[in-house]
């Protein structure tokens, strides 16, 4: 088995400790992403999962000045965050859409303002780039516990509103009929978004908090129809891009020009840009049921 | 403030509002604020590889916010819209992120292009500025009627020969043109703000289209030259400001909106008198 | 005012009592002082041009809009809503019969353990409505007189005493109007459940309805068909003359010659028994 798994898996690979911590955290963040991008994706809240990420960026910068650990920072910004955006924003997906970009636009000009004065501090354009682009094997294994307990709030928050969410992105008038309080679940879901995103912000950067939010979660929801499954698949093809795009990066140390690695972004980024590919070109492919029987108009 | 170098930021800071405020009027209504933040900050990997490579960084910009538009539109022809931007978005940044490792600078330069520098603009900068700024607005005025049809009631605009998808497109490669140009001076993460906060404020102030876009650069361009001035004065850098006054313009726009539908119930309070009951419901 | 759910206002034989509800939107009065009362298992067409105000008198009697005068109250068996359409991405993971089981517990919280009882009510209420074989299928993918019908069996599944439908037959050619209206009368003979349903068009009603509401500019009108589909009643309610005009059973209503409101007697609205 070795010899056939040794040109794929370079040496090393599975005693280094970095290693370990990346495909940890990495596999726990995508499973998490995974779960709560369906909704996301669902809700078309795209963009303010994107928007929540680069702005615990914010958080991350603005704690590290007032003195707080910034992971409390990213977490409280991006919930912060969250509910500003949920307050100002029209139900509307445009209007909503608009209120987002505001707010990050803002945030964004906050976090320059911070960065400016934070210049005494001698990494702090690696550390924009390091948050932007990720740090996958720079993780500092004793965030794993934060990462946890953020990871089971987020899927819990989830968990609990499962149906509400699901009825309220079919129809809200239904939800409220249904004693639902569409406004309510919808504020929730993006506080676990901004939980979601922040945490993977941190950890693997903005890129592929991102990324891991909407892809999977967009390719699932085409292989299947059924909303435990889409979570699942979701879960899982976050999963698998990330491991073998840990690996791959970790690989690519070994390729020409030998101690350059490239980063784990790129290719978990491109190799969930190929799943959601495939799916759709599953999809093109399945007829649609023959069930047009029923007249319309 | 208005000396020597600073004048090339006035006129360069000029023509960015003019583009921002005509083509973010179509942004707004359209609903691309997405897209309208998606492609700056994707342009900055592609500003990252062209440094690398040697090449002026305004080209690399312009290769992949054109680059972006395209996929963008691609993608979002097979599957959710906002699916597709968000895809293009990392994947740019994915292979930007690429480019920036093989570089061990992660020089000022990078930082500007994010955040936006004042004086960083020279001369032979402008005239590259104006001329890609003369084009988009162009754009914008040429294809402004089927722009307004087609974001407005698509259907009609079918039924007049605007396909959708082309002008989606057309309106995509403005974008990326516009916000190409727009980045060495406001700085990726900001461009949108200009192209968000002025005309979402104008269409809350007037519902005519070439009033409210005229209204809408009018406020980018006192947005950008008060960005400018307090950002010399201060030190503070411009990006913030931008950030900050797109917010005001937008809350100052939702504010009035809310203002005038009060005066509006309040001044239809008094209907319809009750007709006579035997006109009236009987259970 | 909020819709006043409370039951033991009501009598044994009221499912539903609208009590002079009047309702602004936007500085406008758009229904006035409308009354009206259905009881268990009656059929009621709730009829009026578009724009006369029976989707906001809907959403009234459901208690998403509020009144500015008047009530409602409901009988504690609840009413099940049919919305006329809902927005649909194909995207959205929700097959038919998980649409229709969330008419069960779309409120609960937590994730639905899957349950056999569950699933054979849901398997029976998609029988109910002819959607058997739709049960697999992704509900933003269905036509949109599938979907109708995946809409009724969520209505319905959680047994309501009322249900309501905003305009059902609204897209439909001939032989679906006909369809749904014999589902729904079925349904409701069967389950002895009240309907209320809006249409523009009452024809396709005629055979199931027991009573009408007419709505006409902002005010209604309530009764036994014949009562209240009539020349005077309908002019009086219109403001101008209108005829009523019977033409192969089918009814139609129009526009008369505008000579004021210069009616012989008065005859009083008629009372619902």
């Amino acid at each position: 088995m070795n010899g056939v798994l040794a040109p794929v898996i370079e040496p090393g690979f599975f005693s280094s400790s970095p290693v370990h911590v990346a495909l940890l955290v990495g596999g726990v963040v995508a499973v998490v992403s995974g779960i709560v991008g369906m909704f996301t994706v669902v809700r078309g809240q795209s963009y303010a999962g994107h928007a929540l990420a680069d702005l615990s960026v914010t958080g991350g910068s603005g704690s590290v000045l007032i003195g707080i650990s910034p992971l409390w920072g990213f977490a409280g910004t991006s919930v912060a965050a969250a509910g500003i955006m949920d307050l100002i924003g029209v139900q509307r997906p445009r209007g909503r859409d608009l209120a987002t970009g505001i707010v990050r636009g803002a945030g964004l000009g906050l976090a320059a303002l911070l960065l400016y004065w934070d210049t005494t501090h001698t990494s702090t354009t690696g550390a924009t780039i390091t948050i932007l682009f990720g740090s996958m094997f720079t993780i500092d294994p004793s965030v794993i516990g934060i990462v946890a307990a953020f990871s089971v709030a987020a899927v819990g928050i989830v968990a609990a509103l499962y149906r509400p969410l699901l009825l309220s992105s079919v129809s809200s008038d239904l939800a409220i009929v249904r004693g639902v309080r569409p406004r309510l679940a919808g504020a929730l879901c993006l506080i676990a978004i901004a939980l979601a995103t922040s945490l993977s912000a941190l950890t693997i950067g903005a890129i592929l908090s991102t990324a891991l939010l909407v892809g999977p979660a967009a390719a699932a929801l085409r292989l299947t129809a059924r909303p435990g499954l889409v979570l699942a698949w979701s879960a899982l093809i976050g999963l698998v891009a990330t491991w073998l795009g840990i690996l791959l990066a970790y690989d690519s140390y070994y390729w020409p020009p030998k101690g350059h690695g490239w980063p784990v972004s790129f290719f978990v980024v491109f190799l969930i840009l190929i799943f959601y590919l495939l799916t759709q070109a599953r999809r093109g492919r399945d007829a649609r049921r023959p069930t047009a029987a029923a007249a319309e108009g | 403030m208005f000396s020597g170098f600073m004048i090339n930021t006035w006129v360069v800071a000029t023509i960015v509002a003019v583009v921002a405020g005509s083509v973010g009027f179509f942004v707004v209504l359209r609903g691309s604020a997405f897209v309208a933040d998606a492609l700056p900050t994707g342009a900055f990997a592609g500003a990252a590889g062209a440094s690398l490579i040697g090449v002026n960084t305004l080209v690399g910009l312009g290769v992949f916010s054109l680059l972006g538009a395209l996929g963008i539109g691609w993608l979002g022809r097979r599957g959710r819209h906002d699916v597709a931007v968000a895809l293009a978005l990392v994947a740019m940044l994915g292979l930007g992120a690429l480019f920036l490792s093989f570089t061990t600078e992660y020089g000022p330069e990078i930082e500007s292009l994010l955040f936006g520098e004042v004086l960083g603009i020279s001369v032979n900068e402008i005239a590259p500025v104006a001329a890609l700024g003369a084009v988009c607005v162009l754009a914008i005025l040429v294809l402004f009627r089927p722009l307004m049809l087609s974001s407005v009631m698509p259907e009609l605009g079918e039924a007049r020969g605007v396909r959708a998808h082309r002008i989606e497109t057309c309106f995509l490669v403005v974008l990326a043109l516009a916000t190409s140009m727009a980045l060495p001076v406001v700085g990726a993460l900001l461009i949108f703000s200009l192209m968000i906060g002025p005309p979402a404020a104008a269409r809350s102030v007037t519902a005519r289209p070439l009033l409210a876009m005229g209204l809408s650069v009018v406020l980018a361009l006192v947005t950008v030259w008060l960005a400018i001035a307090v950002s010399y004065q201060t030190n503070w850098p411009i990006g913030f400001f931008v950030g900050t006054i797109a917010a005001v313009c937008y809350a100052a726009g939702r504010g009035w909106t809310a203002l005038r539908s009060r005066r509006l119930r309040r001044s239809q309070a008094s209907t319809l008198p009750p007709v006579a009951p035997t006109a009236s419901a009987v259970a | 005012m909020m819709t006043d759910h409370r039951a033991q206002a009501l009598s044994p034989d009221e499912m539903l009592v609208v009590d002079g509800v009047t309702v602004r939107l936007g500085g406008r009065e758009v229904l006035h002082d409308v009354r009206f009362s259905i009881r268990p298992g009656e059929f009621v067409g709730l009829i009026g041009s578009n724009g006369a105000g029976k989707t906001t008198l809907l959403r009234v009697i459901l208690g998403l809009l509020p009144t500015a005068a008047g009530q409602v109250r409901v009988a504690a068996a609840g009413i099940g809503y049919v919305p006329q359409k809902i927005q649909l991405d194909p995207d959205v993971p929700l097959r038919a019969r998980d649409l229709v089981g969330l008419g069960l517990d779309g409120n609960r919280l937590g994730i639905p353990l899957p349950s056999r009882s569950r699933r054979k009510r849901v398997d029976e209420m998609l029988a109910a409505v002819d959607a058997a074989h739709l049960a697999g299928a992704r509900v933003g993918e269905l036509s949109g007189g599938e979907q109708q019908r995946i809409l009724i069996a969520h209505a319905l599944i959680s047994r309501p005493g009322l249900l309501l439908l905003d305009e059902p037959l609204a897209n439909l050619d001939i032989a679906s109007e006909q369809e749904v209206v014999a589902l729904l009368a079925r349904i409701a003979r069967e389950q002895n459940i009240s309907v209320l349903i809006s249409a523009h068009d009452m024809n396709p009603l005629l055979p199931v309805m027991d009573r009408i509401v007419y709505l006409a500019k902002g005010r209604a009108a309530s009764g036994p068909t014949e009562d209240v589909v009539r020349t005077e009643v309908l002019s009086k309610l219109y403001g101008q003359h209108v005829d009523v005009i019977h033409v192969h059973g089918r009814v139609l209503v129009v526009a008369g010659r505008d000579d004021g409101l210069n009616l012989p007697e008065e005859p009083a609205i008629p009372a619902a028994r």
